[in-house]
């Protein structure tokens, strides 16, 4: 969107006239909302209840006032797709809310997910004009949630217009954030478009990673369903690179292929101990519980290991949610061992205010060196090393550096590796002509996401190796603009 | 849906089906493995490929019941369907000119070993199979066997079939016999190890198949990890052929027990309904 357009839109007259009913200083007077919630010690007990209930009616429309209609308006710049965040907020203080929602999908195609699962505070609402006010920042998050979910349970989700068919088809490969994103830009211009997933359900990380207390299934699957109604096919099951080539898929009559394969094998530390029984990644725990049902008491087949004490290792959101998850299964303890401090934790900053209030022990500054095994090869301990802060590494971050001779041995029957994920090593070997990293991602052009095999675009985890549904969504949506403008020529 | 086109009752517990999967038949190669599962509440279980028919458009699964999944899936009648079957995974299996191939193993591990049997054979291999069960009744795919390799040698524990004894005996005699270029194995873990044992003894290159507890078998969630070489490795995307001489067998088989508890449980709770 231009800058142009962006003007056109604050200066349309309903605009003027809002901001005008209400003087800056009364919306700088109005307190941010808090979102209501479920206490803690209810929520641990519930998998598929949600721990933020969402803002009434009346919350949204104040929160909305809140917002000062910049003329330039810096949270957009915050946005990795690219939102028209104030005209969405001034629509939900008019109280019109199916234009809110409609100005978002212009350019989200998954609002109820990144309302939900945004890192706001690095982004829309980090840059906030407030926050330069020293006062909160609005709270777009809250609020691009309230208008996703106010048009789901309003029973009448729309399917943003798409162009007249164009007659050519291109596939996505993988269906995590980046792929919807792809899928839901190219449907919008006019192209056939066909999703490859290896699972047997649709969503990715979505469905397998993030739990249900964070972001329900029903709510995925619903802005899935507005990309089924936009005539996007979603086909499981199928992986590409193995079970169909890449000759195959132009056989098919594909002339552009998107790769969103997302994240791959998961990183362990290589310390002694850690192949034995009880140890295991946080994408085999989460995918286990969430996409396979295990451990949930409704029969499904899938078991899962149950932990008394259970420790967790990582600071993002996958060791929030997986520490979260294991209070959810019955531990009666769960440490969140972490070799940085609170600080430097790069989870967002609402999980980990959640996993404390729900009791998860954040045990930072220790790094885990060793497991210890009971008789029957299953682990009982944890040997963590203490750590200090020393110099800024390249990060920018203090790095973490052992204190000479400490350690301390914890009891641990059960250990969620959650330390990050190498790229999924298929398509990288699959396709011949690629240019790959030495991290093992795929190489694209920054802006175009074109990789140097002319006809297959990429993003999202292939690409960056470990990043956030908001970036994987941004760089789906980069890719369809620039393949649509390769295959237009 | 995958539709199963015809079932075969190897044994009790031993099913053999075709079911309907065209893009697989087309695309796999000896070695490979597949995903399967069942319907909704069903776990996803890796499943070596035995044979494919690309004009049928079918591949052919031998299932052992041991979990819920499985002995489920072996209630299933021909018309039946799966809800997900996903493949190829895994690498397929190195198949050269080594000269003669001993192509061993016991329980299901016979369904896979028959198309490297077969591919080796093709390849231009004196091929000798060694087929090992408890008992008579347990050995399978005999006849296959015969019709793909140059001899075929039967061992039972109880005699009574074959000769008597375990597979190291069968393999043994066939390596003080005669010069072998090449074994692969696949069986119970416990199985292999001492297959392994023993052809390093007699430093015969030998290539086991590893069928480890997965999850998703695209190389997500490291359920299936091995030591291999000192080195962890992932049997779902670096396997499921290793070297038998490098892999760490006791800790395999640690790893195998992970959920034994909870399967028991999920047994009597499938058989109390």
């Amino acid at each position: 969107m231009t800058l142009e357009e962006i003007k056109a839109l604050r200066n349309e007259p309903w605009r003027e006239e809002l901001r005008k009913s209400m003087s800056p200083k009364d919306r700088g007077a109005i307190e941010r909302v808090k979102m209501p919630e479920l206490t803690p010690e209810y929520r641990v007990t519930t998998f598929t209840e949600e721990v933020q209930q969402g803002l009434s009616r009346e919350q949204a429309v104040l929160e909305a006032k809140r917002c000062l209609d910049c003329a330039d308006p810096s949270c957009m710049k915050g946005c990795p797709v690219g939102i028209n965040i104030p005209t969405f907020i001034k629509n939900i203080e008019r109280e019109n809310f199916d234009e809110a929602i409609k100005t978002i999908k212009k350019t989200s195609s998954l609002p109820a997910v990144c309302g939900r699962v945004c890192p706001q505070e690095k982004q829309c609402e980090g840059v906030c004009i407030k926050v330069k006010m020293k006062q909160k920042p609005v709270a777009i998050g809250y609020l691009e949630r309230f208008a996703a979910d106010y048009e789901r349970e309003s029973g009448q989700m729309k399917a943003p217009e798409c162009a007249p068919k164009n007659g050519k088809k291109v596939c996505a490969v993988g269906s995590g954030p980046s792929s919807l994103a792809f899928a839901a830009d190219m449907a919008k211009f006019g192209y056939e478009v066909t999703v490859f997933e290896a699972l047997h359900d649709i969503g990715g990380v979505l469905k397998y990673g993030i739990p249900e207390f964070r972001l329900p299934n029903s709510v995925v699957e619903a802005e899935i369903n507005t990309l089924r109604n936009m005539g996007v096919n979603f086909v499981p099951d199928v992986i590409v690179g193995k079970t169909i080539s890449y000759d195959q898929i132009h056989e098919m009559g594909f002339d552009g292929i998107f790769v969103g394969s997302g994240a791959g094998l998961p990183r362990f530390m290589n310390i002694p101990g850690e192949n034995l029984i009880g140890v295991m990644s946080s994408n085999e725990y989460l995918t286990r519980i969430n996409l396979m049902g295990a451990g949930r008491g409704q029969g499904y087949d899938t078991p899962v290991l149950k932990g008394k004490n259970v420790v967790v290792c990582g600071g993002g959101n996958t060791a929030m949610d997986s520490a979260r998850t294991a209070k959810r299964m019955g531990a009666e303890t769960v440490t969140l061992v972490y070799r940085r401090s609170v600080n430097e934790l790069p989870a967002r900053a609402e999980e980990v205010h959640h996993a404390m209030e729900e009791g998860i022990d954040f045990h930072v500054l220790h790094n885990p060196i060793e497991y210890i095994a009971d008789e029957n090869g299953r682990v009982k301990e944890a040997v963590l090393q203490v750590m200090e802060l020393g110099e800024p590494d390249a990060s920018g971050r203090r790095s973490p550096v052992p204190v000479e001779g400490k350690t301390e041995t914890i009891p641990a029957d059960l250990v969620i590796v959650a330390i990050g994920v190498s790229p999924n090593p298929i398509i990288p070997s699959a396709f011949k002509g690629l240019e790959i990293s030495r991290r093992g991602t795929i190489v694209v052009g920054e802006e175009t996401m074109q990789s140097a095999v002319s006809d297959v675009f990429a993003g999202g985890d292939i690409v960056r190796g470990g990043a956030t549904v908001i970036l994987a969504m941004g760089d789906g949506r980069r890719a369809a603009g620039s393949m649509h403008e390769y295959l237009s020529k | 849906m995958f539709k199963i086109v015809s079932k075969k009752m190897f044994s009790e517990k031993v099913a053999c089906f075709e079911v309907e999967a065209p893009l697989i038949a087309q695309s796999r190669k000896a070695g490979h493995f597949v995903i399967v599962r069942l319907d909704e509440k069903g776990e996803r279980i890796p499943l070596t490929i035995a044979d494919a028919d690309t004009e049928k458009g079918t591949i052919t699964l031998v299932v052992q019941a041991v979990g819920a999944s499985s002995t489920r899936i072996n209630a299933l009648n021909v018309g039946d369907e799966l809800a997900d079957v996903v493949g190829p995974l895994g690498h397929a299996t190195d198949i050269q000119k080594y000269g003669t191939v001993i192509c061993c193993g016991g329980g299901v591990g016979v369904a896979p070993l028959l198309p490297i049997v077969k591919a080796m054979h093709e390849a231009g291999n004196r091929v000798i199979v060694v087929l090992a069960a408890r008992t008579k009744d347990l050995i399978i795919l005999e006849d296959e066997m015969h019709a793909n390799s140059d001899e075929v040698l039967i061992m039972t524990d109880d005699g009574s079939y074959g000769q008597k004894g375990v597979i190291t005996v069968g393999v043994e005699q066939v390596i003080q016999r005669e010069h072998v270029d090449k074994c692969v194995c696949i069986g119970p873990t416990i199985m292999m190890k001492f297959v392994a044992l023993l052809t390093k003894k007699y430093e015969v290159p030998t290539i086991v198949s590893l069928n480890t507890i997965m999850v998703d078998g695209t190389g997500m969630c490291g359920a299936c990890r091995v030591t291999v070489g000192g080195k962890t490795k992932f049997v779902c995307v670096d396997g499921p052929e290793f070297d038998a001489a490098e892999v760490n067998f006791d800790e395999m088989m640690s790893r195998m027990r992970a959920y034994r508890a909870e399967e028991t449980e999920a047994m009597n709770n499938l058989i109390n309904g």
